[in-house]
């Protein structure tokens, strides 16, 4: 069988089974199904090619009438996603041995990795679109049933400011469904066919704003990201590593996948606004950050901040960008699961997560505190951890763009170091404080998770090779500068 | 009388439209529910007039046919909202519209 | 020889990882020995090296390990550069970092985190040794931000003090601050140039670049930003005081010796493109003299014996930067030399007083240790000279060559050079003089503790004091009978600016500055051995001049002022003003805009049947008139 359609089907069956189970085992058969999709995974990395090629193919008709088809396959910059996506599940699950929660949590988990994985290889527009909402279905319930106070509201607004953007995206895609009939004569979702569609400056214009507004959202990009800090601050430590670790990556390929390609002029004559709004949200999102109270809410003012650089990237509608953005969407996945990862122990051991109620935590748990360091490090971005490798590629096409909206960018070097430190310091250093005097330090489902994490950030900004010589070719394809060669 | 039936329409048009106008008239103004019922049928034989009148017209029974059809329909109808009305009149012992606005908002 | 280059930074990183995964659980005699090892083993190979560059085999190698980032067009293989100034460096940080690690060993020896402290010690060393080794900007951009992020982790090593933490986070900000100016210029080389590899840029940047054209001065000045972060220069240098909180052979490794030096080797090596830009040169000239003497004013009422070191080596970083301004590239790295043989020695002998005083940092609690102390006394009192520029001790070497380079421009600059210098030899000798002369100050409790430090110790101060007297010898001038090796040996790396000037005003200059200095040394030993003076304690009223010094011209205050408290409270603003109330009010401005129309439109459906009568017959009839109008 496929081994693309093992990796979207084994989590799906993995999800339905679990959310039927109970009790300790839930926990090891999910583990067992998350890792069974990371080997089926592995497996589509030992056998791909390394060429622009779409691989793993896989079309089988839907409805014949309509030019549906179930439509998947993976270049290179689907899989890269989907190796993050594999790679990050098993560790979510993990990240959820040592709480209370029930076979539905982790069946949710899986059900969403699923979809992910049909988001990122779906060849087909429309299913596309149809995966592209059906991970938001089990967030949400992750969200309403597992999250904190006020969870209620909050869900609710994230749900529906997504829904909203999705809508328009939809309008979007069927009104690309009728040019395909119009121009071929025959009626099709299908990436090739919509690729090769001629469209008015125009037209593309109008569609650019309705792809614009689903993806922009879901990264989410300044001024559309009021949704993200409340949802993250409420949401259950996993689920925010779902939302923050793989989720929000779906607003950044869909803008490579079906933006990047598909209107290549209205790319160009929106990326000056495009880019100046996702650097204003850079220094906007990293001067915020500086003085949130909640340590949850800071980090995720942080994201915005660095999915800010990679939108920029993107924008400048270059290779660099796209590669930058391809490495840096892994980095920022391991970063936040890991930064929330530690934040979720610091909440689940001292009940609170305000920074001024917290401090000397490191006379209590060293080992936890050397992961939240090596995590820190990939997140302001130091040489030779993940987060340097992006952020200098995307500097690079950010500066090569326009220089002066560079510098401005790269004030988030200084501003990241301001409030990660801060947020360190005030968490771990200082004094040890009486009432964590039984904080009790990593346990083994805690180390592993932590573990793999510091070693990937590492791995990553070691030898980014690995992820940019696969996604290389394509990412030259969307752009339509592929040469024809595979690389050196 | 042949005259009258074949040559010109003119005369049913203008006495349909009046019954149909005298209908919707009586349906704003008047304020008592058998009335009103009363008005509607009144609009429903208009509109029979008219399909009469044109298929002697164009000389096409299908037109009187269907009158029949819709006063059977008719029938049945009346029958089901006098029925209506009479279980209103006993749950609000009053025939007029006005008391009937519980559904609302 | 060349195929054991890389054990030279992995064997410290092996220490680092050794350490780190196994430190706690390791005797701290296992776990001092590994760190010593690795750097001691680092070392023996770089002597290796520097044999092979003495004797001409070894030029200018370039080993390319494996591509690190390597996309359409960017092109950064992880590779090192081998040649005369990055072996030189190598020789530096592996020498004294060796005997600094030796000293950590005794002086950290009753410390807890004692192996937590060699973790970062060895990462630090592997940092550095990247820094000094990469073939491109972007791997010593790696080793820059490494020895960034191993300075933070050691200033703030003592966790449990704010005061510590916030010092370590200060330094850190504060190097980012330079390193988006390093990183910036970078770009702006990459764009133009099209590569990072040095060999291609300087290679290059003479035909890509006209003499002074803005780029390359607006490049060079961008790098330079970098350089004022990690050494220190005005406006970026207050966190170099500060970051005194760290134990005493760290200030004297880090803040001393190797990673405060970055900036002038990163000039240094850089020489092609900074010649281009005689603005740029200029500009470092200035800025570099400005923070010689001014951190000099500030050293010269400080009470801490750290913060005095610490402010003479900012002032000495200004000399090296002034130097550099001046085109004199190779004396700059020769003052670097030499700095790192006499302030290592003289951190750590303030490290052995302060391990003797149980703590004390204050001189006006220390006084009359020469006893207590014979061999830091001796050692001390050599870097002291060392410092002040007495021949033939280093300092006077390479501070003498800078001089005669700042008269040659300028008899002006000449003559404010030797200001700092006699500035550096006052407070110097005042904190000599304070510390091992006179009466002892301090508490019964701590002149029962007074004890000479350990053979581990002692030992690294008296090979420092050994390079501290001879290292000078490594560049002695022309008109001394020498032939200036060092610039030699550098000059197929950097340039030796050519000295004009004739024999006899050259040994005018050194004559009058040594008289000069010998003055300077009789008034500061009249003042605080004869007259017996000691600094007025805290809380006495101070002259303004003095307090504006005592204060640090209240930079501090000013920067906190200035940046600090402006983005906490834009930080408040932009959250409760832009964000809740302006962008996420608008959002949910919406949400309740749909709600409240639903709210009031449902009011039309007020259930009178009569009402809906005549709405449809209205509907109707307009619906009507619509179509017949349209047809």
């Amino acid at each position: 069988m496929n081994l693309l359609l093992l990796t979207i089907l084994i989590p799906f069956v993995g999800g339905l089974v679990l959310l039927l189970l109970k009790g300790e085992a839930a926990k090891w058969i999910s583990l067992a199904f998350s890792l069974l999709t990371l080997g089926a995974a592995v497996g589509m990395y030992q056998f791909f090619e390394l060429n622009e090629q779409v691989q793993f193919v896989s079309n089988t008709v839907w409805m014949e009438a309509l030019g549906l088809n179930f439509y998947f396959g993976a270049d290179g910059i689907s899989l890269v996603l989907v190796l993050l996506t594999t790679l990050l599940t098993p560790l979510i699950v993990l990240s959820a041995f040592g709480r209370n929660y029930s076979g539905v949590f982790l069946g949710l988990i899986l059900l969403m990795e699923s979809a992910l994985v049909g988001v990122f290889t779906a060849r087909d527009a429309f299913l596309f679109y149809v995966f592209w909402e059906l991970a938001l279905i089990p967030i949400y319930f992750i969200c309403l049933y597992w999250g904190g106070e006020n969870r209620g509201r909050i869900t609710f607004k994230f749900f529906l400011y997504t829904l909203v953007g999705s809508l328009i995206m939809l309008m979007g895609v069927i009104y690309l469904y009728l040019q395909t009939e119009a121009q071929f004569g025959m009626a099709s979702f299908a990436w090739e066919d919509i690729s090769r569609l001629k469209l008015s400056t125009l037209e593309q214009s109008w569609l650019f704003w309705s792809f614009f507004a689903a993806f922009a959202i879901k990264m989410p990009v300044f001024p559309l990201h009021t949704w993200q800090p409340d949802t993250y601050t409420n949401a259950p430590a996993q689920g925010t590593m779902l939302l923050s670790g793989i989720m929000l990556k779906m607003g950044i390929y869909g803008v490579i996948r079906w933006m990047i390609p598909v209107l290549p002029e209205a790319m160009v004559e929106w990326a000056m606004l495009a880019v100046v709004l996702s650097v204003v949200g850079i220094v906007y999102a990293s001067v915020i950050a500086i003085q949130q109270k909640e340590y949850k809410r800071l980090i995720a003012y942080s994201s915005i901040a660095h999915v800010g650089l990679i939108a920029a990237g993107i924008f400048t509608h270059s290779v660099h960008g796209i590669q930058g953005a391809m490495i840096q969407m892994l980095s920022h996945g391991v970063c936040a699961v890991g930064m929330f990862f530690v934040i979720d122990i610091i909440m689940q051991r001292t009940n609170t997560q305000q920074l001024e109620s917290l401090g000397g935590i490191r006379n209590q748990a060293p080992v936890l505190t050397i992961f939240a360091v090596i995590v820190m490090l990939g997140s302001v971005s130091l040489p030779l951890t993940s987060g340097f490798v992006g952020e200098f590629i995307l500097f690079v096409s950010v500066f090569e763009f326009n220089p002066y909206l560079a510098a401005v960018a790269g004030l988030t070097i200084i501003l990241g170091a301001v409030y990660m430190l801060n947020s360190f310091q005030k968490s771990m250093l200082g004094e040890p404080r009486p009432e964590f005097a039984s904080f009790k330090d990593l346990n083994w489902s805690e180390f592993a998770v932590l573990a793999v994490v510091s070693l990937l950030i590492l791995y990553i900004g070691v030898y980014p090779k690995t992820f940019m010589e696969l996604s290389e070719p394509s990412v030259k394809l969307m752009l339509g500068k592929y040469s024809g060669f595979t690389l050196n | 009388m042949e005259n009258l039936f074949s040559n010109t329409l003119d005369g049913y048009l203008f006495l349909a439209s009046l019954l149909f106008a005298i209908g919707v008239l009586g349906i704003l103004i008047r304020r008592n529910i058998i009335i009103i019922f009363m008005c509607v049928e009144l609009m429903l034989s208009a509109v029979n007039l008219l399909l009469t009148a044109f298929s002697v017209h164009h000389n096409d029974p299908n037109g009187q046919v269907f009158v029949f059809f819709i006063m059977a329909v008719a029938a049945a109808e009346i029958t089901i909202g006098l029925a209506i009305l009479v279980m209103i009149y006993r749950n609000t012992g009053s025939v007029s519209i006005d008391s009937l606005k519980k559904l609302k908002w | 020889m060349l195929n054991l280059v890389f054990l030279i930074p992995l064997l410290p990183l092996i220490g680092f990882v050794l350490l780190g995964v196994f430190g706690s659980k390791l005797p701290k005699f296992v776990s001092g020995a590994i760190a010593c090892t690795t750097v001691l083993v680092s070392f023996l190979i770089t002597l290796t090296l520097l044999g092979g560059v003495l004797s001409g085999s070894i030029v200018s190698e370039t080993i390319t390990y494996f591509d690190w980032i390597n996309t359409d067009g960017i092109y950064l293989p992880m590779s090192f550069l081998i040649d005369p100034l990055s072996v030189w460096m190598m020789t530096i940080i592996t020498g004294v970092g060796f005997l600094i690690h030796l000293y950590s060993a005794g002086y950290m020896s009753h410390d807890e985190g004692f192996a937590r402290y060699f973790t970062f010690l060895n990462l630090f060393v592997f940092s550095m040794l990247m820094l000094v080794m990469g073939s491109n900007f972007v791997v010593m951009f790696a080793g820059w931000e490494g020895v960034g992020f191993c300075s933070y982790m050691l200033i703030g090593f003592w966790f449990k003090n704010t005061n510590y933490n916030n010092a370590a986070k200060k330094a850190f900000i504060m190097n980012r601050v330079g390193d988006l100016g390093f990183l910036i210029g970078m770009l702006l080389i990459f764009v133009k140039v099209g590569s990072l590899e040095y060999a291609t840029v300087f290679g290059q940047a003479p035909l890509v670049f006209e003499s002074g054209t803005t780029d390359i001065v607006v490049i060079t000045l961008c790098l330079f930003v970098g350089a004022m972060g990690k050494s220190a220069q005005i406006p970026l240098y207050t966190w170099l005081p500060d970051a005194m909180a760290g134990p005493t052979p760290v200030s004297a490794l880090i803040h001393a010796a190797t990673m405060v030096t970055a900036g002038i080797y990163m000039i240094v090596r850089s020489n092609v493109l900074y010649t281009l830009a005689p603005f740029t040169q200029d500009f470092i000239m200035i800025i570099g003299l400005c923070t010689a003497l001014f951190a000099a004013t500030i050293g010269l009422v400080q009470n801490d014996i750290k913060k005095v070191l610490a402010y003479s080596t900012v002032s000495q970083l200004g000399y090296m930067f002034f130097a550099l301004g001046l085109g004199a590239y190779t004396t700059g790295l020769f003052h670097v030399t030499t700095h790192a043989f006499f302030k290592a020695l003289l951190f750590l002998g303030s490290g052995s007083v302060i391990h003797a005083m149980s703590g004390e940092q204050d001189i006006r609690s220390m006084g009359g240790l020469r006893k207590k102390l014979p061999i830091t006394f001796l050692t001390f009192l050599i870097g002291t000279i060392a410092i002040a520029g007495i021949p033939p001790f280093a300092g006077f070497f390479s501070k003498d060559e800078i001089l005669a380079y700042a008269y040659q421009r300028s008899p002006i600059l000449w003559a404010l050079g030797i200001l700092g210098a006699l500035m550096t030899t006052f407070y110097m000798f005042r904190m000599f003089f304070l510390t091992f002369f006179g009466e002892f100050r301090g508490t019964e409790h701590q002149r029962s503790h007074l004890h000479e430090s350990p053979l581990i110790m002692t030992l690294p101060l008296m090979i420092l004091s050994i390079l501290s007297i001879a290292g000078g010898f490594l560049g002695v001038p022309h008109v001394l009978g020498g032939h200036n090796w060092f610039g030699h040996y550098l000059s197929g790396v950097a340039p030796v600016k050519e000295l004009a000037l004739d024999h006899s005003t050259e040994i005018l200059l050194m004559s009058i500055s040594v008289a000069l200095v010998l003055v300077v040394i009789i008034i500061a030993y009249v003042i605080y051995v004869s007259k017996k003076q000691v600094p007025v304690s805290e809380g006495s009223t101070l002259t303004t001049p003095h307090r504006v010094l005592y204060n640090k011209y209240y930079i501090d205050e000013l920067y906190d002022a200035l940046f600090s408290k402006t983005l906490r409270w834009k930080s408040e603003w932009f959250y409760k003003l832009l964000e809740k109330g302006g962008i996420d009010s608008l959002v949910n401005g919406i949400g309740k805009g749909v709600q409240w129309s639903g709210k009031t439109l449902r009011m039309a459906q007020t259930g009178n049947i009569s009402t809906y009568l005549f709405l449809m017959v209205l509907g109707i009839i307009l619906l009507l008139i619509i179509t017949g109008l349209l047809v």
